[in-house]
């Protein structure tokens, strides 16, 4: 009996590291989402779908082209990045004023052109890196270094963006426009370019879960459905726009869906992870830390 | 400074402005008084390019406004601060007036005009970590002056600054504007305080029903009969 204890409690503790580990990645997801939707007060339905685009490149330039994994990255981000800017000017920016069931249903669009692109272009195969990180031995427990570098990559990610934004006049501008739209001119702020600039910043953050995802998940047209919706319920069950929020539910998201992993499937971990959204929706409806106006 | 010529401006299908014709000279302190719609306000927004004139020129120093985006209209040296003063609630009073020195310009000189400011109004500096929404009206009237001034502007436009506060405070916010006026500033204010405002202006304009109807000199307007009889109650 003790040493079925002593089992089941490094199954849990490594369960439960698991968890904040993967919590990381869907964070710096949930960040980039939560930051264009409480800057510019649109949500992109195909947020995931960039990240797919990201993985494609980053395979593409490390198995095909055979450029090395860390240079990779930078170029990844940068094009996302690229990408969010281009999704704003030609999508978003003209349809500012619509309703937002035209934004929605607008990205929308954009998730499905970009599923068939990348089907019509790459196929339907599975693809991955060919890269096998080791595993790390801490005691009884394993940990897989692509989760270790991945957890640390999201945080340095997100410590980078919260500098940006608490230290630059681009930043502060950045969290002051939802505050105040109209009055941005007086201050001398042009907002389409801070619109542009936070696009640009929410793929750039796209680019980099994408670098952090491939090294664990193969890439495909479909893969952002995988991660797309639980970043979306992430967003809203942490209030949508609010970046405190989404942090933590993240990370909560990610323990339920490691340790309901463990006492059964990984499937019955999303089982409970959305049972859980649910009955939060019920409680808590604007969210956990609901959006203070 | 400022030249307004027949400006006229609304809203929609609603005209605010009627063909209005208002001058500021650099160093000079300007009124404008008039009742509630009268389009005091509008006559603010049409001059920092928050809306648009329908017809009219706006030129500051010789530079047509109307032709500048309304976000480089600070950059001419215009600072407005608006009608109930618009801070962001939500960011430290800090953040609120790096804000005021968004522009390239003022970005250069942003720890030389946070001294200015801190210097004017002291309160704030103790504040400056403070979310701007959590302090007295008083203290955010302050903060919203303080960061229009970071931008180092040569004209301030003031609107209604005493409105919301205690009669103590809106003392205090008068005094402020005679020593923001003593620094060499040019001043344009409107405000609904007739008596108090007249007091700190060298001129002052009669704003009624989006028309110009009145201007003089503080002490002609005090003697004015339209203007005693319909805002002096004497």
């Amino acid at each position: 009996m003790q040493t079925f204890l002593d089992i089941f409690d490094i199954y849990l503790l490594e369960a439960v590291i698991n968890g904040i580990l993967l919590g990381g990645v869907l964070a710096l997801l949930a960040l980039g989402l939560n930051l264009i939707f409480g800057v510019i007060d649109v949500t992109w339905i195909c947020y995931a779908e960039l990240v797919m685009l990201g993985m494609y490149a980053m395979y593409f330039m490390v198995q095909y082209y055979g450029v090395s994994y860390f240079v990779a990255a930078p170029f990844t981000i940068l094009l996302v990045a690229v990408l969010g800017a281009a999704l704003h000017y030609l999508v978003i920016a003209p349809l500012l004023t619509a309703p937002p069931i035209n934004q929605l249903l607008a990205t929308g669009g954009v998730l499905f052109v970009l599923q068939s692109f990348a089907t019509v272009a790459f196929g339907i195969d599975f693809r991955n890196l060919g890269i096998r990180l080791p595993v790390l031995a801490f005691g009884d427990m394993n940990f897989s270094y692509a989760r270790l570098l991945s957890f640390v990559a999201a945080l340095v990610g997100m410590v980078a963006v919260y500098l940006f934004m608490t230290r630059t006049f681009t930043g502060t501008a950045i969290r002051a426009i939802s505050q105040d739209r109209q009055i941005m001119a007086l201050m001398g702020v042009d907002t389409k370019r801070i619109y542009l600039i936070t696009s640009a910043l929410g793929g750039a953050l796209a680019g980099l879960a994408a670098c952090l995802l491939v090294l664990q998940y193969d890439v495909h047209p479909f893969v952002g459905l995988s991660f797309g919706p639980i970043t979306f319920l992430i967003c809203v069950l942490g209030g949508l726009g609010n970046f405190i929020g989404g942090f933590i539910a993240a990370f909560l998201f990610a323990e339920i869906i490691s340790l309901g992993g463990l006492f059964s499937d990984l499937e019955w971990g999303y089982v409970l992870a959305f049972a859980f959204f649910i009955v939060m929706m019920f409680i808590r409806p604007a969210g956990l830390l609901a959006r203070r106006r | 400074m400022l030249e307004l010529r027949g400006v006229n401006a609304g809203y929609g299908t609603f005209q605010a402005l009627f063909d209005v014709n208002l001058d500021v000279k650099a160093g000079e302190a300007v009124g404008v008084i008039g009742p509630n719609g009268a389009g005091k306000t509008t006559l603010m927004r049409i001059i920092s390019g928050l809306i648009r004139p329908s017809r009219g020129s706006i030129t500051m120093e010789g530079v047509d406004v109307v032709a500048t985006p309304p976000h480089k209209i600070v950059s001419l040296g215009i600072a407005h601060v608006p009608e109930n003063r618009r801070l962001f609630p939500q960011l430290t009073v800090d953040d609120n007036l790096k804000m005021g020195a968004f522009m390239k310009e003022a970005r250069d000189h942003y720890a030389e005009r946070l001294e200015v400011v801190f210097d004017l109004f002291p309160r704030l500096k103790e504040r400056r970590h403070q979310m701007a929404g959590t302090m007295s009206g008083g203290e955010q009237q302050m903060c919203a002056i303080g960061r229009a001034l970071m931008s180092n502007p040569k004209l301030l436009l003031l609107d209604e600054p005493s409105a919301g506060l205690a009669p103590v405070v809106v003392q205090q916010v008068f005094e402020l504007v005679k020593r923001i006026r003593a620094s060499g500033l040019t001043v344009l204010i409107v405000e609904q305080n007739v008596q108090q405002v007249l007091k700190v202006v060298d001129r002052a304009y009669l704003i009624e029903a989006g028309t110009i109807r009145a201007s003089g000199t503080s002490a002609e307007m005090l003697a004015s009969d339209t203007v005693k009889e319909a805002y002096l109650g004497v």
